[in-house]
């Protein structure tokens, strides 16, 4: 009881603790992004073909790009704390909605990579390690180099050209099939469907990675004192690898994959792009082009709350597996 | 009395290539019930894997036994099978380790640890495991069984996690307790009373016991036969009256010989000038807190620590870990800044000194430290090891490395050395690299922190006397952190105790341990094993004890 009181008094020290770190990204972010040269106006009028400087000058002062760039900071701030993310002149519709809806697809495909690097990673880790120098081992270690080795963007597109073209399994692209107005249980199978290929795609480097740590991780618990105690206990060698070792070795697991979290929606960019997944990667990288500073500063800022709640779940975790982390 | 195991003509097997063949070459030894047995040797003896080897724990594939019986009740154990073997680990044979941190999974409560052993090897409900681990913790004098139960390792001392490993070993009651080194990673009070409590339950329990160490002082205690090893050879077995009092081997008597005796040393007369005054030293260590609130956690390292030391002088600190001698002599050496209190080199404080004032000061106090394998650079040849120091301070490389192979010399190593690695020598002779290396800045105070500890009987031997033919040498003032009152009492001229973060006591050598002024002082005389084995020891303690 005590325990879990604590618990929830440090999560919320966390969670407050997490407001000026959210703020101090967003005002970074801001000045960031004003490095880049451009603005929307000149990307709209770009396209346009041609604008004379006076409608420029007009658009700029509609948008509130005139204004000394301390007040623009001001301005986006006041509206970040009223929840209001901005107009993405570029898609006429207000941030936090497209947001939303491409928050989700990305949620998902991330949630499934994770789950499948961190999942399979471990299991294979552990199989390697357990069968030291024998065949399992070794096709294991090999498998890990290799796909550690390959880009993500060739397995894409090598796993589309196999998978979808020639065999026909799994679609190309997209995250579902609107053609078909599934609904209810039809429309889950769809979308996991379509989950597979990006998901493998964006988990093999990290699967690899993870599977690598693993092997090490176990071979270097095995070593420990308290295994010999075990052994001298007359635990069974079943018992001693999968209880005393296993939960010793998934600490620097769990702390890389934490701190991987991040990158990870990085990486997805390059995965939703090939796959033409409806996720926040490819709306930054389209938003980037345009100049839509809006949208990519609302996306920045999901993406550092995210991390910052990825992190803490992976705290809370890790100080479950590893009682001698206090939670203070 | 039953013979309870038989060693007969035991080799162990070290993998090809290596220095020796045999970890442990045909030892014939044996125990019987309601026994103990010494395996006393230094690192490299053999002892530990002599003992792993009757559980059948040798670090396969590479360490076999290669020859010879284990019997235990008229079971060969060298060739019984991998399932036997764990049906006799924990229930008929247990065994304890050297450093209960290591030897007890960190992640699991006490309480599931020792469950383990009655889930392994007996069928019982889980209320009646849980009630007969609770009596074991209680049987060990664990202060509050209930709650160690649910600690984890790091929640329990030093002390009080070897006293549950201890109840883990005697869960099931075993015929036989295997103790590796079980004592060496604790404090001299703290050795004491798990010795105590060993003995305590192997009398109740007819146990039969082998206990290996290192230390004469633990044998004297608690043996009642001992087996001496040396490079895997075991040269003596005898009753411990016989082993100890008439020790008929060269080996075992040259180790009786360096085991450094109780008796303080003849006082010597203390010079008039005083080269280091510390006055009312201070420093905290403060952990947790910060902005948001949380208790901070807060250690008084050190708390008005007043020193002196004249030239010539050999001062000992002596103390527990976590008495705070070690803080006094890094915020000597200025390796920890102090928060208050003086520290008078001569005539200047260096306690506030910054950087680039403290440079010309830091030649005259130079450290030895405790660890030989780890204080010097393992990618930097030995001569640049020493040298480095009087070039930094302007000599030309001639002149550094003339400086660097006279040294070599007075410690003790050839001048091949110079262009060697750390790696290539033994922990002893990287101790003499590192006192040659302390010693290139021509010191006025030579600050040696545990600098023997790490180190065997004979060996810590060879490095005090060298120790002193340097100071009478050069002259030099030392500062002598240990917490081995028989190594102190063959070095110091004087000794501070300390106690949590405060000297409790200070005098002369002689008189301090004759006549102790402090309780904790007494205490931690008393605890001294082995103390009234050795003869010639007894009377000067009989009072103070």
């Amino acid at each position: 009881m005590e325990s879990s009181q604590r618990r929830t008094r440090y999560v919320l020290k966390r969670l407050f603790q997490a407001i000026p770190i959210v703020f101090a990204i967003v005002v970074l972010n801001f000045f960031l992004l004003q490095l880049a040269e451009g603005d929307a106006v000149d990307v709209l009028a770009g396209e346009a073909g041609a604008a004379t400087p006076e409608y420029m000058a007009e658009l700029r002062e509609k948008f509130g790009l005139d204004k000394p760039l301390v007040v623009q900071l001001g301005v986006y701030l006041k509206n970040v704390v009223m929840l209001d993310l901005g107009y993405s002149f570029r898609h006429d519709m207000p941030v936090s909605e497209l947001i939303f809806d491409r928050f989700f697809p990305t949620l998902l495909l991330m949630t499934s990579t994770i789950l499948l690097a961190v999942g399979f990673g471990i299991v294979l880790g552990l199989v390697a390690a357990s069968g030291l120098n024998t065949w399992r081992d070794t096709v294991i270690s090999i498998f890990a180099l290799i796909t550690y080795a390959t880009p993500l963007f060739w397995v894409g597109l090598m796993l589309i050209v196999v998978f979808s073209l020639n065999l026909g399994w799994f679609p190309t692209s997209g995250m579902e099939n609107f053609a078909m107005f599934y609904e209810g249980w039809d429309r889950v199978l769809d979308i996991a469907h379509h989950l597979v290929l990006p998901t493998i795609t964006l988990s093999l480097f990290y699967l690899a990675l993870y599977t690598r740590l693993m092997r090490a991780s176990m071979l270097e618990q095995a070593g420990q004192d308290y295994v010999t105690t075990a052994r001298a206990k007359g635990v069974t060698e079943r018992r001693i690898v999968f209880v005393h070792v296993l939960r010793n070795a998934l600490l620097p697991v769990v702390t890389m994959a934490g701190v991987q979290v991040g990158a990870l929606i990085g990486g997805s960019v390059i995965v939703e792009s090939v796959f033409a997944w409806p996720g926040l990667g490819m709306l930054a990288f389209e938003a980037l082009f345009a100049r839509d500073l809006n949208l990519l500063l609302g996306i920045f800022l999901l993406s550092a709350i995210l991390v910052v709640a990825v992190n803490l779940i992976v705290d809370i975790i890790y100080s479950t597996l590893d009682p001698r982390i206090e939670m203070a | 009395m039953t013979r309870l195991l038989d060693i007969k003509d035991l080799h162990v097997g070290l993998p090809a290539g290596g220095q020796r063949k045999y970890a442990v070459e045909a030892a014939n030894l044996h125990l019987n019930d309601n026994e103990i047995l010494c395996v006393v040797g230094e690192s490299g003896s053999g002892k530990s894997l002599t003992a792993r080897a009757i559980m059948g724990l040798l670090p396969k594939p590479h360490v076999h036994i290669a020859k010879g019986s284990v019997t235990f009740q008229g079971e060969d154990l060298a060739a019984a099978s991998e399932a036997r073997l764990r049906d006799i680990r924990g229930s008929e044979i247990s065994m304890i380790f050297q450093e209960p941190m290591t030897a007890l999974n960190p992640v699991m409560t006490i309480g599931n640890q020792i469950d383990e052993v009655f889930r392994f090897h007996e069928k019982m409900p889980a209320q009646e495991r849980r009630s007969r681990a609770l009596k074991l913790l209680q049987d060990v004098q664990l202060p509050d069984p209930e709650q160690a139960l649910g600690a984890y390792p790091h929640q329990l001392s030093g002390g009080q996690r070897q006293r549950a490993m201890i109840a883990m070993a005697l869960a099931l009651d075993p015929k036989i307790l295997i103790a590796d080194e079980p004592t060496t990673a604790l404090d001299v009070t703290t050795q004491a009373q798990v010795l105590r409590l060993i003995k305590q339950m192997q009398e109740s329990h007819g146990t039969g016991v082998v206990f290996i160490t290192h230390d004469f002082g633990v044998v004297a205690d608690i043996a009642d036969r001992v087996a001496v090893m040396q490079n895997g050879l075991v040269v003596e077995t005898g009753t411990t009256d016989e082993v100890l009092r008439r020790p008929t081997h060269p080996y075992t008597q040259a180790l009786m010989a360096a085991v450094p005796s109780l008796i303080p040393r003849p006082p010597r007369p203390r010079a008039e000038e005083r080269v280091l005054r510390v006055n009312a030293l201070t420093k905290t260590y403060r952990s947790g807190g910060g902005l948001l609130g949380g208790k901070a956690r807060v250690v008084h390292a050190a708390k008005q620590v007043t020193l002196d030391l004249t030239r010539g002088e050999t001062l000992g600190i002596v103390g527990e870990s976590g008495s705070g001698k070690s803080t006094v002599a890094r915020c000597i050496v200025r390796l920890t800044d102090a928060e208050a209190g003086e520290i008078l080199l001569g005539d200047t404080d260096l306690r506030p000194l910054g950087r680039a004032a403290m440079r010309p000061h830091r030649a005259k106090i130079q450290m030895v430290f405790q660890d030989p394998f780890a204080s010097l650079n393992p990618r930097a040849k030995v001569g640049r090891i020493i040298a480095q120091g009087p070039e930094m301070y302007g000599a030309s490389s001639a002149e550094a490395r003339d400086k660097a192979l006279e040294l070599l010399k007075i410690v003790g190593l050839d001048d091949r050395a110079y262009d060697r690695f750390p790696h290539e020598f033994s922990g002893g002779q990287r101790q003499r690299i590192g006192i040659a290396r302390a010693l290139a800045l021509e010191p006025q105070i030579l600050v040696a922190d545990e600098p023997v500890s790490a180190l065997d009987v004979s060996i810590q031997a060879q490095i005090l006397t060298l120790l002193d033919e340097i100071r009478d040498r050069m002259n030099l003032s030392m500062i002598f952190i240990t917490h081995d009152l028989r190594v102190a009492a063959q070095v110091c001229d004087r000794i501070a105790v300390m106690q949590r973060g405060e000297v409790v006591e200070i005098g002369p050598t002689a008189e301090l341990f004759a006549n102790p002024q402090h309780s904790y002082t007494t205490e931690l005389l008393a605890a001294v094993p082995g103390k009234g084995w050795f003869a010639s020891e007894t009377k000067p303690l009989t009072e103070a004890s």
